[in-house]
């Protein structure tokens, strides 16, 4: 945002800021171009708006709060069915989890790649490996983590029965959802930590700092801003992600859990989120229940709105690293 | 984490080598009907006689070509006229109500777009755009009932456009301002200057965009197993306008659409099979993006 401020504030001569300029001797194509363009901008705004509104009137008719307190049971109709308690709950449980996983190890491996980044060769392998998982489809890592999680010597993470490996936990979606997110939080960090000027790093070693207290006294405090965006960011995509909870949160109506150990065995189990909520409760799926699917995707979106309002806000302090990067 | 993608790739494709093995180049061909070659490797997996594998994926491979191609389409073309708007012409007050929209639209989870989809626009299709004509005249082969390629591009287009978007300003945003005030100065309006000469130096951001968001759409499972109808069905343009209203499948929704068969060990090796392809393309989409960067940062254009 601050591009076209900063040029208008340069010591230019006061002569017309060409923003307001008239297109009028422009070519005809040229005018109809721009209205194009203000129409695809409206139109571009309005959509949003409609899908908002949209699913705020519904979200409004259909949540009640009992919705928010009971939890789902199979059955025939919208009175029968419960309302989505354990899957807001799994929602609250598996977005800690993985963000758990994804941040430090994102601010690691952003630290690294900006600060140190040697051997150079391997830094560049993990630099395309980053840009590589930005672009795997959630599905595939979902499939992957059904290999993975199946595997003997992982049993421990979920349910065994016979020596079968069941591979579906809070444990195995957690640990694919964070690599999800992880890309989103090395980004992120690394812009805003190759944005601080390198006389901030100077002066540190100037007064006797070691590389490592500089990095973790002067660079990670100055990069904040862009460590939370990043982890909203990577969050909105972890709580937005509805492939790998299907396939390896099991998308169990409750919560299911698996041993004795009382929190071990619900984080062993399976359940939903509300994503697969919705998913389940399309007139697509298994549910059918449209109206619970609209209450649990107008919470969702609250959701989703809240981290946006906060990225902007982060975005504006740190002089807005997302847009602008 | 190096590892861990090596592993994927391994993994995936060693579990669907079977399904390659059995069908050859074929796999990717066309004959015969999906949907009841994958009900026969399913249920041959149950029944412990010998396993089928024969399977011919193209109506598959064919609807995801549509689906994403078409919407990366309509995406590209708003994406640009947007993005040309934000980074150049539009008032103050329009871009700070048009980014936080952007960013908004690209955090909705698909799901949410899914369900949309569902409840409103394919039921609009149904009832508003497809004319009976057009039901009749493809109702021997399969029944219009709005989950469509219409539905399909329309939603995802919403869905990958905010991606575009945001790459798309950041490289025009890259270019330097010295080359579009100096088109300026020779008389050139300010809308020319940004197609002739912004646009054109941002042509590698485009490209990177463009890819970025092909490989959301490639993989983009949950959306479109909702509103594309889930039918294992090659849209067929020989159709005239009833084309765009016809239901298919793409390949991530197949997956996604048949998960609760993986305990069938053929069905499984073929849905590997499924991923595998998937992986692949994001794999080459992933190199095509990184290969349009590098122009961009020999001139030292890119931040």
């Amino acid at each position: 945002m601050s591009a076209a401020p900063a040029i208008a504030a340069a010591p230019m001569p006061p002569a017309a800021p060409r923003r307001n300029e008239s297109s009028a001797s422009w070519r005809v194509t040229d005018r109809l171009g721009l209205a194009f363009a203000w129409f695809l901008g409206i139109l571009f705004c309005l959509i949003t708006g409609a899908i908002v509104l949209y699913l705020f009137v519904q979200g409004i008719r259909y949540l009640r709060p009992s919705l928010l307190v009971t939890n789902p049971t199979a059955g025939y109709s919208e009175s029968q069915t419960g309302g989505f308690l354990d899957p807001l709950v799994d929602t609250v449980v598996i977005a800690v989890m993985s963000m758990a996983i994804a941040v430090p190890i994102g601010i690691a491996i952003a630290v690294w790649l900006s600060e140190f980044g040697r051997p150079s060769a391997l830094a560049r392998v993990v630099e395309s490996t980053i840009e590589m998982l930005a672009g795997t489809p959630s599905i595939l890592l979902a499939l992957f983590g059904t290999l993975l999680f199946e595997a003997p010597w992982l049993g421990f993470l979920s349910r065994t029965a016979g020596g079968v490996v069941f591979g579906r936990s809070f444990f195995a979606a957690a640990a694919m959802l964070s690599l999800l997110a992880l890309p989103l939080v090395v980004t992120s960090v690394r812009e805003g930590l190759q944005a601080i000027p390198s006389h901030v790093r100077e002066a540190s070693y100037a007064v006797g700092k070691t590389k490592s207290a500089t990095t973790r006294r002067v660079l990670l405090p100055a990069a904040r801003p862009s460590v939370l965006t990043g982890s909203m960011l990577g969050l909105g995509r972890v709580i937005g992600d509805t492939a790998i909870v299907v396939l390896l949160l099991g998308n169990t109506l409750t919560n299911d859990p698996s041993g004795s150990v009382p929190i071990l065995s619900a984080l062993r189990g399976t359940g939903s989120t509300l994503t697969s909520y919705v998913y389940y409760n399309a007139p697509t799926g298994d549910g059918d229940q449209p109206g619970k699917a609209y209450a649990a995707a107008f919470v969702l979106l609250l959701i989703v709105l809240v981290l946006n309002i906060g990225v902007d806000l982060m975005g504006r302090r740190g002089k807005g690293l997302l847009w602008n990067s | 984490m190096v590892g861990l993608v090596l592993a994927m790739f391994v993994f995936v494709v060693h579990e669907g080598w079977p399904s390659f093995a059995h069908n050859g180049l074929h796999w990717f061909g066309s004959g015969g009907n999906v949907d009841n070659q994958i009900d026969a490797i399913y249920t041959s997996g149950n029944n412990a006689t010998r396993a089928v594998y024969t399977f011919h994926a193209w109506p598959l491979i064919w609807s995801t070509i549509l689906i994403v191609g078409g919407a990366v389409l309509v995406a590209f073309v708003c994406s640009l006229f947007i993005a040309v708007f934000i980074a150049e012409f539009a008032p103050q007050w329009m871009r700070s109500v048009l980014q936080p929209v952007v960013r908004l639209l690209a955090m909705v989870p698909s799901v949410v777009y899914g369900l949309i989809g569902v409840l409103v626009l394919v039921p609009f299709i149904n009832n508003d755009l497809i004319s009976a004509h057009a039901k009749a005249s493809v109702t021997p082969i399969i029944t219009l009932d709005g989950y469509s390629l219409l539905a399909a591009v329309v939603i995802l287009s919403v869905m990958i456009a905010p991606l575009m978007i945001a790459i798309f300003v950041n490289g025009l945003r890259a270019v330097p301002r010295g080359w579009l005030e100096g088109s300026l100065a020779l008389g050139i309006n300010p809308w020319r200057t940004m197609w002739k000469v912004g646009v054109r130096t941002a042509r590698p951001a485009l490209v990177a965009g463009t890819v970025i968001a092909t490989a959301r759409g490639v993989g983009e499972a949950v959306m479109l197993s909702m509103v594309s109808g889930s039918v294992g069905f090659a849209p067929n343009p020989a159709d005239g306008l009833a084309f765009i209203y016809e239901p298919s499948r793409p390949l991530a929704a197949t997956i996604i659409d048949n998960i609760d068969q993986l305990t069938s060990p053929p069905m499984r090796h073929t849905l590997y099979a499924l991923g595998a392809v998937l992986l692949f393309s994001a794999a080459l989409l992933s190199f095509a993006g990184w290969a349009a960067k590098q122009p961009m940062r020999r001139y030292g254009v890119l931040a």
